[in-house]
């Protein structure tokens, strides 16, 4: 059985779907892209998943289905990190106190370690440790928010659009920092990103979505070579 | 010479007082966006409440007892508001908002009226009201200040080194964030209610053995305490309690050499009005832009 399943989720806004039912699985330890255009559901599906939207079907992590249980007994429960489309980062309070904030619900001794380990994968994290967070560049704050999701000592990490806004090549930098997570730390990810290539390029299996419903399922190397999702999200 | 440093020192008494509420009228601003026009009427309450513990009409307790139970009790009091009231609210518009603060303002004050009547009375003091510096400051006076340093110094401690804390203004910064790391953002609303009425308890308390208790003895003490927060700057706490002080003392300095006593209240509300047109962030505050 997958770490998380998902079957036949639907998400509503007020009275407007905005899922309409499909099917989705991230197995332990892998990444998993989910590909789309602006509007095709991506966002909510990862709402959806630490119950932050309205949502129908039935989404299983760990055997257990947590539609309808709060976010926080979620993040708590079942150590999902969300990562925010536009980081969510506490911009009043210090680099430091936003990673201590990420391990908010842990309650082992190992907090204090876990800050070392977060600084190997963000060095610069290090320097900015008693900056306030809001004065970080975006890239950094992208780190931070990245950071403080390992804080958690998450199974799943749920990535929306970690580009957004960042240089090209920072933008590498970070998904290449994010797969050696995945490989060193076991976590599970799944990311959803607009830059199709380089989300597809660490990722084992990808999910097309088109308004509201999975239009495309399959190895990334598959999805990737696919001459229509080529022309219609990769631009080549 | 005399006078005006007698004025300046029994104004940083009273502008102790003015940081107390301004302070747990930030707290709650913060949170909820809103000021909390009762949170002096809480504050009344909360000192009956202190009276009827250590008074021999009562239970009779010695006056530190009643001192903490009367904060624990105001601790549990404003929880439960906030639980209760506002919880169910939180997304209604401001005028709900308005309309309910009035209410609980109203409820208070007929309520304490109610049950303890409304004759003045005389609230003890630990400090005695002997003088301290003949002719300076006198022994509760110097009491009041201690007291509120202790407290905003435990406060201080409390948001800046504890992970209660630091999630408390996570809650109260960004909602949807906190939420994503397990905060639960309900329960930290309650307890900054709860220390918001704490805080103002305490202030009810140091105030009463100068005013006397009775049911309207916090009314003007409020609109110093909104000046404070409104001089030194909505989103900052630090800056409400610098503009509480401020508030006592300019209290003081304008009703002695200025424009008399009769008018002194004026001088706060005029000084809410000039801070909001020449600098609404105040003195520590900062500007906020809404996203619309």
């Amino acid at each position: 059985m997958a770490l998380l399943e998902i079957k036949g989720l639907k998400a509503y806004y007020g009275q407007i779907e905005a899922l309409h039912g499909f099917d989705l699985e991230l197995e332990e330890g892998e990444i998993t892209a989910v590909l789309g255009a602006n509007g095709a559901g991506k966002t909510t599906t990862l709402r959806a998943i630490c119950g932050m939207v309205k949502a129908g079907g039935a989404i299983t992590v760990e055997g257990e289905n947590v539609v309808g249980m709060s976010t926080e007994s979620i993040v708590a429960k079942h150590k999902i990190a969300h990562v925010p489309e536009g980081r969510g980062t506490f911009v009043r309070v210090s680099t430091e106190e936003n990673l201590r904030l990420g391990a908010f619900t842990r309650r082992d001794r190992e907090i204090e370690k876990d800050y070392e380990r977060v600084y190997h994968y963000f060095p610069r994290l290090k320097e900015r440790r008693s900056q306030q967070a809001g004065t970080l560049s975006g890239g950094e704050q992208q780190m931070l928010a990245v950071g403080r999701a390992l804080m958690l000592r998450p199974k799943i990490m749920l990535l929306d659009e970690p580009s957004f806004g960042l240089a090209p090549i920072i933008t590498e930098e970070l998904f290449d920092i994010l797969g050696q997570i995945n490989k060193e730390e076991g976590v599970a990810m799944l990311v959803v990103e607009q830059n199709a290539n380089l989300a597809l390029a660490i990722s084992k299996n990808a999910y097309l979505l088109e308004t509201g419903n999975v239009a495309m399922m399959g190895p990334a190397d598959q999805i990737m070579n696919d001459e229509q999702v080529r022309k219609s999200y990769l631009g080549y | 010479m005399d006078l005006f440093i007698e004025q300046t020192v029994s104004g940083l008494a009273t502008g102790a007082i003015y940081a107390c509420l301004a302070l747990a009228v930030v707290m709650i601003y913060q949170a909820i966006d809103h000021f909390n026009f009762a949170q002096g009427e809480m504050a009344m309450f909360s000192t009956y409440i202190a009276w009827y513990l250590m008074d021999d009409a009562g239970l009779g307790l010695p006056f530190w007892v009643a001192f903490v139970a009367c904060i624990v009790l105001s601790f549990i009091g404003g929880a439960a508001i906030e639980r209760i009231v506002f919880a169910p609210i939180s997304d209604a518009p401001v005028l709900s908002h308005i309309i309910v603060f009035i209410a609980l303002f109203s409820m208070f004050n007929s309520l304490a009226g109610f049950l303890f009547d409304f004759t003045p009375k005389n609230f003890e003091t630990p400090f005695g009201h002997t003088p301290f510096i003949d002719g300076v400051i006198s022994s509760h006076r110097v009491g009041m200040i201690a007291v509120t340093l202790i407290l905003l110094g435990l406060i201080y401690a409390f948001f800046r080194f504890t992970p209660i804390g630091l999630a408390m203004r996570a809650a109260a910064a960004s909602p949807e964030s906190a939420r994503l790391v397990g905060v639960r953002v309900g329960f930290m609303l309650a307890l900054g209610w709860g220390l918001a009425a704490s805080v103002g308890a305490v202030a009810g308390m140091l105030i009463a053995p100068i005013t006397f208790l009775t049911p309207d003895m916090m009314l003007g003490t409020l609109l110093y305490g909104f000046a404070g927060a409104v001089v030194g700057g909505l989103t900052s706490p630090l800056g409400a309690v610098i503009g509480g002080f401020m508030v006592g003392i300019l209290e003081n300095w304008m009703g002695t050499f200025v424009v008399g006593s009769q008018l002194k209240l004026t001088v706060a509300l005029v000084l809410i009005i000039v801070v909001l047109l020449v600098k609404p962030a105040g003195l520590l505050g900062r500007v906020v832009v809404k996203r619309v």
